[in-house]
């Protein structure tokens, strides 16, 4: 673990901006920072974006799990309940459909120029949570706690080495992609 | 050098470019690549503006501080990123309404516009109460393993699917 590294503020702020510009740049050469493509993987038209997902977690799931094995990385997986994740994720998807981009891709949207992007979305995200954290002492006390399991990962879950669920998941990934193509999506 | 030109990238090319950062946002940062943070900062930073260091007595920014941060030089970076590819391709252009939107509701900014703060308010508001969006959870988190960004990841696209069925 490099966590001499980790602790340095001003560097970390740097390294920040330096993985930011990569991955900005693959969003838009992916095609996924454009509304036509986002709104046409919503209408199940056009698969874009699921292949770029699905392609990064594959790869991103070995990777972090060797740099794991090998000492090199902690996993940060994020803590979660029913009332957080299942509610939370219906009402962004709402927003997602309403606003053809989410908050990674509209950043990258509004590099190459998109003003609906800027002024609308990227305003309203900002204005949203605003409001949420406005509400959240509320909610945090209520909903957000409903079916609390935590930091939960499937590897725990299954109580299983991580691997075992890592090798059918990527394998089940490549096969559906496989499938995609084949359907010629 | 004529593969930075061109207009779009495989998308399987692109996802193992993604994957790979976020190895080395683990590596040398000890992060996951994710991006709805940096909204709850600015809109801190924002009210902190209008109100005053007390913006920092919410319970919400104890938790996440309305300061610079490193998923804030993130998403800046993404802009950036962004626009270094849409440049070199020819792509970059100022935009109010895309093409598909214009498609099916005409020309008019305005009604784009308010569709979409709309939306950003709807999406910033799931983003926080779900800890995290289509970066952080859909890609960072599922490739974790983690629980919750499965279960969000997959309600991110219902959500998005029957919306978008029912607009379109």
């Amino acid at each position: 673990m490099l966590k001499a590294l980790h602790a340095r503020k001003e560097i970390q702020l740097i390294l920040g901006l330096l993985l930011g510009i990569p991955f900005g740049f693959f969003l838009q050469k992916g095609g996924v920072t454009r509304f036509d493509v986002i709104i046409g993987q919503l209408l199940l038209t056009n698969f874009t974006v699921v292949k770029v997902m699905l392609s990064a977690v594959v790869t991103g799931m070995i990777g972090v799990h060797l740099l794991r094995s090998f000492g090199l990385a902690t996993l940060h997986p994020k803590s979660g309940s029913f009332g957080s994740s299942v509610m939370g994720g219906l009402i962004f998807g709402v927003g997602f459909g309403l606003l053809g981009y989410c908050p990674g891709t509209i950043a990258g949207a509004v590099g190459q120029g998109s003003l609906d992007g800027l002024f609308g979305g990227m305003a309203g995200i900002i204005v949203g949570a605003g409001l949420f954290a406005q509400v959240y002492p509320r909610l945090n006390s209520s909903i957000l706690k409903k079916g609390d399991f935590g930091e939960l990962t499937l590897p725990q879950l299954f109580k299983v080495n991580p691997w075992i669920i890592i090798l059918p998941v990527a394998m089940g990934i490549v096969a559906l992609l496989l499938w995609i193509e084949k359907l010629g999506l | 050098m004529e593969w930075l030109i061109l207009k779009q990238w495989s998308p399987y090319l692109v996802g193992i470019g993604i994957g790979l950062l976020n190895c080395f946002a683990f590596l040398l940062s000890d992060k996951p690549l994710a991006c709805s943070t940096a909204y709850s900062r600015t809109s801190g930073m924002i009210e902190g503006l209008c109100r005053g260091p007390k913006v920092t007595d919410k319970e919400y920014y104890k938790k996440f501080s309305p300061s610079i941060e490193w998923d804030w030089m993130l998403v800046l970076g993404i802009i950036i990123g962004a626009f270094i590819s849409a440049m070199f391709s020819g792509q970059f252009r100022f935009e109010w309404v895309p093409g598909k939107w214009a498609e099916v509701f005409g020309e008019m900014p305005f009604a784009r516009w308010i569709v979409a703060f709309i939306g950003g308010i709807v999406m910033g508001i799931g983003a926080r109460w779900a800890n995290g969006c289509t970066s952080g959870h859909g890609i960072s988190g599922t490739l974790q393993l983690a629980v919750s960004s499965w279960l969000a990841a997959i309600c991110f696209f219902i959500g998005g699917i029957v919306t978008a069925m029912l607009i379109y």
